[in-house]
């Protein structure tokens, strides 16, 4: 898997624009108006990254949002909490099909 | 730090900057190193273990200094000045020459000698208080087992001592990162203290500086023993920002050390680079002391992003 995840490609995000710029530079505009102060403060941005980077398991993300949470004045407690709701989401969200495998388990059962 | 990053100095020249001296109109004076908190991060290395405070000599110094000066800022810190004896006899003496006066305390230091805060506040002196984090266990990560409620009883005695009630007696927080990353955006910071202060803990502040923890003394130590050195500094040298040069604290301070020795700020002392003109507390006059400030990478610190004044 070492591989597969290198800390230091962290760093070489921005080369994913090497054959197609265009692309490159509409998506990273967008990226930082995402993350820019809005409606929701960038500290509370950072906190959903975090989260959603557990959720969908980047280790890039989850190393870039884990410091992006401490520089912009989050603490563990904070932190943890975030991941704990991308945790429920998860778990809730295998849970909650359950209410499907029992629909179809009563279809084709006796 | 690779050898072959370009040193504060070189940076500078790069952008076609020099750090020189403007006029100065701010006294620091540092009353030593005994503190009774040992801090992760503290840049000199302050602790119980320490002996250097300033002698009654040299706080006579330090006021003829401020009588033939008129400086527009005194700013008193330490170690911590509320162990030093004789403190209350320098404030009284230093509150009548400066229209404004700055006393620095790590709050856990004035709850243990509350007997000065009437000094403080007769003397008209406000208070810059350290709180790392609002996060109980980031702050006693950084000073020790029981540091944050201490902080908190104190930030609510100061409060209850007319601090940050609109009566001209002004409370500043002071925040370091409690580990290698930077300071997040102080105005964002200082809501997020403000709310978190106030809902959960009852404690008002005027406003919140946040600052980069410098790359010296213990803070030092223990990026090199982490293993965090490199990355530390290089991402201060990533984000220099040449806008922040003129605005530099060095350029307007002296800092006066626990002996009299003049530097151009608190960091220079804990690298022991003294001022390049004036030597002592004693020689400085009004007009000096002018030259250029002898810097080190310690510098980075003060130029990330929005900078450190
Ligand atoms: S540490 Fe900061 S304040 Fe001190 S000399 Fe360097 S740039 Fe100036």
């Amino acid at each position: 898997m070492s591989g597969y995840y290198d800390s230091d490609d962290l760093a070489r995000f921005a080369e994913i624009g090497k054959d197609a710029p265009e692309m490159a530079r509409k998506f990273f505009d967008y990226y930082a108006t995402v993350f820019a102060d809005g409606a929701l403060s960038e500290r509370e941005k950072s906190l959903i990254a975090l989260a959603v980077a557990h959720a969908v398991q980047c280790p890039y993300c989850i190393e870039a949002y884990t410091r992006a949470c401490l520089e912009k004045g989050s603490n563990l407690p904070e932190m943890t909490e975030a991941v704990h709701v991308a945790n429920a989401i998860r778990g809730g969200a295998a849970l909650v099909h359950g209410v499907q495998m029992r629909n179809i388990a009563e279809k084709i059962s006796l | 730090m690779s050898q072959a990053s370009p040193s504060f100095l070189q940076t500078l020249r790069a952008h076609g900057l020099e750090l020189c001296k403007a006029a100065v109109n701010t006294l620091q004076v540092n009353t030593g190193y005994l503190c009774n908190l040992a801090c992760r991060h503290c840049h000199l290395e302050a602790g119980p273990s320490r002996s250097e405070v300033m002698s009654r000599s040299t706080m006579a110094d330090v006021v003829a200094c401020a009588r033939r000066i008129p400086f527009e800022t005194v700013d008193v810190t330490g170690g911590a000045p509320e162990m030093v004896p004789d403190i209350g006899a320098l404030l009284g003496e230093l509150a009548p020459l400066a229209p404004r006066r700055m006393f620095r305390t790590n709050l856990v230091a004035l709850r243990e000698n509350m007997g000065l805060l009437d000094t403080l506040a007769s003397g008209g002196w406000n208070l810059a208080a350290s709180l790392p984090a609002v996060s109980g266990s980031q702050v006693e990560a950084m000073r020790g087992h029981g540091v944050f409620e201490a902080s908190l009883d104190m930030l609510r005695a100061l409060n209850e001592a007319g601090y940050a009630s609109g009566d001209g007696l002004e409370l500043h927080l002071v925040a370091n990162p409690a580990g290698a990353f930077l300071p997040p955006a102080q105005e964002a910071a200082q809501k997020h203290f403000q709310r978190e202060l106030l809902r959960r803990h009852g404690v008002r502040f005027n406003s919140l500086f946040v600052f980069a923890n410098m790359p010296l003394g213990r803070f030092k130590s223990w990026l090199e023993r982490s293993g965090n050195l490199e990355g530390y500094t290089r991402s201060l040298r990533e984000r220099f920002n040449p806008a922040v040069v003129p605005g530099l604290m060095c350029r307007t301070l002296v800092s006066v050390a626990w002996d009299g020795t003049l530097y151009d700020c608190d960091f220079n002392q804990a690298a022991q680079l003294p001022s390049s003109s004036v030597r002592h507390i004693s020689e400085l006059a009004a007009g000096q002391p002018g030259g250029d400030i002898p810097t080190g990478d310690h510098c980075f610190a003060c130029t990330a992003g929005s900078g450190f004044t």
